[in-house]
């Protein structure tokens, strides 16, 4: 048993460090310290930066393009991106379609969606949530109607992040309405820019807009665009909320924040003292580093189960609870770090420390955190039934 | 990076298991609370054969020359039977002390007597009123010809009433709170002005309040060197905390396991109340609470052999307050889970909500861990 990196795992940390020291633009790195949004094209430049060294689908084996990592690798990686500040690359297309593509796509999908993923010439969205199927996704009614080599699809998708930003959407949709309501539902890739297809934003609680309601109105899909059989939709989705296990639990990034939190707290002041003097913010940072550490180490049980080749279990799960549970006793001590000025909302220009000017929208958006992916609630159902048994008929 | 056992790791935890599934059944442990000092000579004869009491001490002396992680393997294996032989306090503290900081003489003379079960030793350390700070200490020790004179009071000391030997702590200079002048003395506890008022505490162990009346003890008595002896006694408070923690894990494990048992079992309303959604939950926050503190566990094994002490430091009180912490929600929710029947004595449950409750105070209490982590991570650059 030991927790030490070979020297070889050492050898490509140092150099994934140097990379990073080397090639991350100063500007990107700047707005992601202080936690800023970046938009589309900052995010897309920085992923072909990313791709032109072969780092950007790390997960993806060596066959799509991959750079064949172990997961151990991949874990380096992730932790060398965060301290570095550079911004996590989007997960719609590397981390959510390309897997299932993977291994439920034709070969003509596979040959035609996963090097423009990997180019980033295409920026997917999800469409499962809709306003009467949350939690509940697999009462989701946005039907899709044979029509010859077609389908019709009419209804709506809704929370669909930077869907104003994409030019296509991978969906669930209703095939069937016989049987089991998870029976009938099928997974569908459809372009942005058919007719039909109407995407109105969401201002959310940290005033920015991430998310949208996309309507769609008789919106005509070819049906080579299914993803597996038809009616195996929810087969495809699970498969895909499975997947990735090692980056679920945030750590790096949380990492990053506690290191952040701590110089907040040594730089500014009150009472003519640092905040870090303070028996009580003290104490609560302290308490925040304690939890983190048993994540971290949660997610090193993980990874090194992973690495000797065991089966995702429920694990994700638990990381995704735990994880989440992290990032918000954060991000809220961001906030009360931040004192009064966390008050100043989408102000330019100097009104404090800049560190602090995003505190609150951070505070804010990561209250999603345990509503998104499956909500707390929705991942303790899974926990009681498939790893306690409490399952009774 | 790798977290799977050795073979020698599988056998020693399998070993261990199957005597407390062979040997420590809750009815069988119930004969051996009965029993004069709360614990059973025979296990631990039995203990010595199976090599368990020389884990973590070399070979040289007879011991295994294992490290901190085979010890929480026996300890995790214990919490989960709530073992009640002193391997905590002789083994783990009193022999790892001795192991840390004796003289080959020493060594000699306590380790093989230790490892063959024919000798039981305590850690006198606590004090009235100095809680779980080992530099706060008031017995003095008192230079007289060539050796020192003991006086003074120890606290609860864990294991004192069946101890052949202690190891007092006794300060040889300084103020009351000062790490440096605090000195360290084997004290055979028949000694002359040694009397020790034995008690048993909550989770049916032993302890005891020692009196040092005009001790006389000689030079070879001291361990380590004279004023030195706070450093040894804070590593091996450390080393004895993880091995509490991995107790603790064992037990909650345990208790979680029959708590979801009888949410299966137990009906109400015509359903087991296991298909409460209210339950399935809190079900699901013991599992979860159990499973970090296992992470904590391992990180904390790993990191307590840090040659750096405010490393060792902050790991240890890091998985103090954070199993702390957890070991009392799945104690209390265990017992509440359970209903009127948890509130009994002849229910095992009741037995593990009093092993884990001593444990929370045990070496520090959380927020004594808290802020001893937190102080060391303000200081940090």
């Amino acid at each position: 048993m030991n927790i030490d990196f070979s020297p070889q795992e050492l050898a490509f940390q140092q150099e994934v460090r140097e990379w990073f020291a080397q090639n991350l633009p100063a500007d990107l790195k700047r707005k992601t310290e202080l936690g800023q949004m970046l938009n589309r094209d900052e995010l897309v430049a920085w992923q072909r930066i990313l791709n032109g060294k072969g780092w950007l689908v790390t997960s993806w084996p060596e066959e799509y393009g991959g750079p064949g990592w172990t997961p151990t690798q991949r874990y380096i990686f992730d932790m060398e991106r965060a301290r570095a500040n550079a911004p996590i690359g989007l997960s719609m297309g590397i981390i959510m379609l390309g897997p299932v593509l993977m291994a439920y796509g034709t070969q003509e999908q596979k040959d035609f969606y996963l090097p423009r993923i990997r180019n980033c010439e295409d920026w997917w969205c999800q469409g499962y949530s809709e306003p009467g199927a949350g939690s509940d996704l697999a009462s989701l009614k946005t039907m899709a109607v044979s029509d010859g080599d077609d389908y019709i699809v009419n209804g709506s998708k809704i929370w669909t992040t930077y869907a104003h930003w994409a030019n296509r959407i991978f969906c669930l949709v209703r095939t069937s309405t016989e049987g089991k309501k998870q029976e009938g539902i099928s997974f569908l890739l459809i372009d942005m820019d058919t007719p039909g297809i109407e995407v109105r934003p969401i201002i959310s609680i940290d005033g920015e807009h991430h998310l949208n309601e996309t309507f769609f109105t008789d919106v005509r899909v070819p049906k080579k665009n299914l993803v597996g059989k038809e009616g195996q939709g929810w087969t495809v989705a699970k498969y895909l909320l499975t997947h990735e296990r090692t980056t679920i639990a945030g750590v790096a990034d949380s990492k990053v924040h506690m290191t952040n939190l701590k110089r907040m707290a040594r730089n500014n002041g009150a009472n003519g003292a640092p905040l870090m003097d303070d028996p009580n913010l003290r104490q609560k940072l302290a308490k925040a580093e304690i939890n983190l550490l048993a994540l971290e180490y949660t997610n090193l049980r993980t990874l090194a189960a992973t690495a000797a080749g065991k089966a995702p279990g429920p694990e994700s799960s638990l990381l995704k609870l735990d994880g989440t549970a992290v990032q918000q006793q954060l991000s809220e001590l961001g906030v009360e770090l931040a004192g009064q000025y966390a008050w100043p909302w989408k102000v330019e220009g100097d009104v404090g420390p800049e560190e602090f000017s995003t505190t609150m929208m951070r505070y804010a958006f990561t209250r999603a955190a345990t509503i998104y992916g499956g909500s707390d609630e929705v991942q303790k159902n899974v926990i009681a039934k498939m790893v306690l048994g409490l399952n009774f008929k | 990076m790798h977290f799977n056992l050795s073979d020698e790791q599988k056998l020693i935890r399998n070993a261990v298991d199957k005597f407390i599934r062979n040997d420590y059944s809750f009815d069988a442990r119930r004969k051996v609370l009965a029993l004069e000092n709360g614990f059973s000579r025979e296990h631990w004869r039995q203990f010595a054969d199976m090599g368990w009491l020389g884990i973590p001490f070399a070979e040289d002396h007879g011991g295994l020359g294992g490290g901190i992680v085979d010890i929480t393997l026996v300890m995790e294996s214990f919490g989960t039977g709530m073992v009640l032989e002193p391997y905590l306090s002789a083994v783990v503290l009193a022999g790892g002390l001795v192991e840390l900081g004796g003289s080959q003489a020493q060594k000699e003379a306590l380790l093989p007597a230790l490892i063959g079960g024919e000798k039981l030793l305590a850690v006198a350390y606590t004090e009235r009123e100095s809680r779980f700070n080992p530099a706060d200490v008031q017995t003095r020790a008192e230079k007289k010809g060539n050796g020192y004179v003991l006086n003074g009071e120890k606290a609860v000391v864990l294991g004192a009433p069946s101890a052949d030997v202690l190891i007092v702590s006794a300060r040889t200079s300084g103020n009351r709170l000062d790490p440096q002048g605090i000195s360290l003395f084997l004290v055979d506890s028949t000694a002359k002005g040694v009397s020790i008022k034995g008690m048993r505490t909550m989770d049916g162990g032993q302890a005891g309040n020692v009196t040092l009346n005009n001790v006389e003890v000689g030079s070879d008595a001291l361990v380590g060197a004279e004023g030195a002896g706070f450093a040894l006694l804070d590593e091996a408070v450390d080393r004895a905390t993880v091995a509490a923690c991995a107790d603790a894990v064992g037990a909650m494990q345990a208790a979680m396991r029959k708590t979801v048992e009888y949410l299966k079992t137990r009906k109400q309303f015509g359903v087991p109340i296991g298909s409460f959604q209210a339950l399935q939950h809190r079900a699901v926050d013991l599992f979860t609470a159990v499973e970090a503190c296992r992470s904590m566990l391992l990180m904390a094994s790993l990191k307590v052999t840090d040659p750096d002490p405010v490393e060792r430091n902050k790991a240890v009180s890091a998985a103090k307050q954070f199993i702390g912490e957890k070991a009392r929600l799945v104690a209390q929710q265990a017992v509440q889970m359970h209903g009127g029947i948890g509130m009994t004595e002849e229910l095992d449950i009741g037995h593990y909500f009093r092993r884990l409750t001593q444990f929370c105070a045990m070496f520090g209490t959380t927020d004594y861990h808290l802020k001893r982590y937190a102080d060391l991570m303000a200081a940090a650059a």
